[in-house]
């Protein structure tokens, strides 16, 4: 079958399933529905294998060994890479620097691009969906630099108004970093819009891509953005390795943010050059093995199909929807019409922990709080909500758990 | 378990209608306290006479565990020199921080053993002890707010 006649095919979820070890083992001596995807992805075997053959067959440290392992170790790390590069639609893979994850990437930007950029009175514009990861790191660049960070609002449906956003830019509004996929709600961004406005504002933007990336196939140069970031263990890769983007021009222009081995051309105790991007912001030995690993798991999901991923979680994402709807109680936050991969709600008046606390005793994995977005809960008016987040091995049984959960609560605080 | 072993009939009645949701008049001593994991906020004011915490009161809002561990605390309390106040939330702790698999002793803390279910919910501890540590940080006159983290 060809690969486009493959794509139009639904996902057999419950074969993909199959995939992953972690559903063998009961969660409160009950099969385990996992629902926390948004948090965290579960690990195919095909990454978990791809990580142990490496460490049993290819391992040893890159860029430095005159042997043939060290050699073996670094072409499989440059793989890993030119696979991220692919994936986002990068025109090189020496736009691509890998982190520690998406929060790492933002603080890399903020860090070295922020530093270097940001004057006295200029401007840091995001959103008021954004995560901690993309709204504390410019924060903290702004105190430094005697910069304003601001918020371009949201509607009650968790949409960003953009007429209000494109008011807030001007001269002194030096990036814009905003999210593609709100982790708290779903919301998907407008973002080549947005990427486009700042642009006409003579800003840089940067897209956070965390909860994207796993779902939605992603088009760096279609979106036009200068930075964009994400974290693998999202993408059902290991934890402890993310990616930045960057356009090439901008990485070349931009100082070191840490200091070390393998990030330097020479070193002299009088000066000291450093390498070309992306070395020059890979200082130390990377994490070898988490790069082999995501670029496991970037395989997967394309022979997946992002495209078939995404009508999955659409798929799935509306029939948890109509089925929480009918649950008298139950309010879903964030109702934006372009949304993907999260149902956030409350139960009535029971606070959001103790849903989870139920739903945990029924082997449901759910995630109860303020998602790591506290203004954002703040706006909303509410403490913290129930967030089901959705993946590949999900399917509509699932939710169906997570809904007799929820009738659960609500005859336990009744 | 049964999750209505964690949530016991004792539990959701206070979470309801939570006793002593107030604060005492003459009230002497205050401290508040967060839970940033939960988002649980609470304030516990108490008048505290001659080493006696002579009455006191809890305003907030929190999960039920929170919400019912003030109310049960305010109840077991009020009247107690401030020396049993502080064993018996040694004691407390002691319940809901034991082994899931070890005997529960809940000698001498009469009501408040329905919190024995917490120790099987190790993140939900912080949601039981947060209204004590708050009375514990009032009663010894210390004004920072009290963080479970």
């Amino acid at each position: 079958m060809s690969a486009a006649a493959k794509a139009l095919l639904p996902l057999d979820a419950a074969r993909v399933r199959r995939d992953f070890p972690i559903f063998a083992r009961p969660m409160r001596g009950k099969p385990l529905v996992y629902l926390d995807t948004a948090a965290s992805a579960q690990k195919p075997r095909q990454v978990l294998d791809a990580m142990r053959a490496f460490y049993e067959n290819d391992y040893a440290n890159i860029h430095r060994g005159v042997y043939e392992l060290s050699e073996r170790a670094t072409r499989m790390h440059d793989e890993a890479r030119a696979k991220v590069a692919r994936l986002l639609g990068a025109a090189d893979p020496r736009e691509i620097v890998f982190t520690r994850n998406a929060t790492e990437a933002i603080n890399l930007v903020a860090w070295s691009w922020g530093r270097t950029h940001l004057r006295r009175g200029d401007e840091v514009l995001v959103t008021a969906l954004e995560h901690h990861a993309n709204l504390v790191p410019w924060q903290l660049l702004c105190e430094e630099r005697g910069a304003r960070l601001r918020v371009a609002p949201i509607d009650d449906r968790g949409v960003v108004l953009l007429d209000e956003l494109a008011a807030m830019l001007g001269e002194r509004t030096k990036i814009v970093a905003v999210g593609h996929v709100s982790n708290a709600l779903g919301t998907v961004n407008p973002v080549r819009e947005i990427v486009e406005l700042a642009h006409r504002a003579g800003a840089v933007a940067l897209v956070d891509g965390a909860q994207a990336v796993p779902r939605i196939p992603v088009d760096v140069r279609a979106l036009g953005c200068d930075f964009y970031v994400f974290s693998g263990h999202k993408l059902y890769g290991p934890s402890g390795i993310g990616a930045l983007y960057g356009r090439l021009e901008l990485l070349e222009a931009m100082p070191p943010w840490q200091a070390g081995g393998d990030m330097i051309a020479t070193v002299g105790y009088e000066k000291t050059t450093f390498a070309d991007p992306p070395q020059r912001f890979e200082a130390g030995t990377p994490d070898i093995a988490g790069a082999v690993g995501l670029g496991a798991a970037i395989d997967y999901v394309e022979e997946l199909g992002l495209e078939r991923i995404a009508r999955h979680e659409d798929d799935l994402l509306a029939y948890g929807t109509a089925l929480l709807s009918d649950v008298a109680g139950v309010r879903l936050v964030g109702t934006a019409p372009h949304k993907i991969g999260v149902l956030s709600f409350v139960v009535g008046d029971v606070h959001p922990h103790d849903v989870g606390t139920v739903l945990d005793q029924e082997g449901v994995a759910v995630r109860a709080g303020h998602h790591c977005a506290q203004p954002l809960m703040e706006r909303l008016g509410l403490p913290a909500t129930v967030r089901a987040s959705l993946g590949v091995y999900n399917v509509r049984e699932d939710l169906d758990r997570l809904a007799a959960g929820i009738r659960r609560v609500i005859e336990v605080f009744a | 378990m049964d999750v209505r072993e964690l949530y016991q009939s004792t539990i959701l009645d206070h979470n309801k209608r939570p006793r002593n949701f107030r604060v005492p008049e003459r009230a002497n001593r205050a401290a508040r306290g967060d839970n940033p994991l939960c988002g649980d906020k609470i304030t516990v004011h108490a008048l505290v006479e001659d080493g006696v915490v002579k009455d006191v009161g809890f305003q907030g809002s929190g999960c039920a565990i929170s919400k019912a561990s003030a109310s049960l605390m305010t109840e077991s309390v009020k009247g107690r020199p401030v020396e049993e106040v502080e064993a018996l939330f040694d004691r407390f702790h002691g319940l809901v921080t034991a082994s899931p698999t070890g005997p529960v002793d809940a000698s001498d803390l009469g009501k408040l053993a329905v919190f024995a279910g917490v120790r099987e919910y190790p993140v939900r501890v912080k949601c039981a002890t947060l209204a004590w540590h708050t009375l514990r940080a009032a009663v010894r006159g210390e004004s920072a707010t009290v963080k479970t983290e």
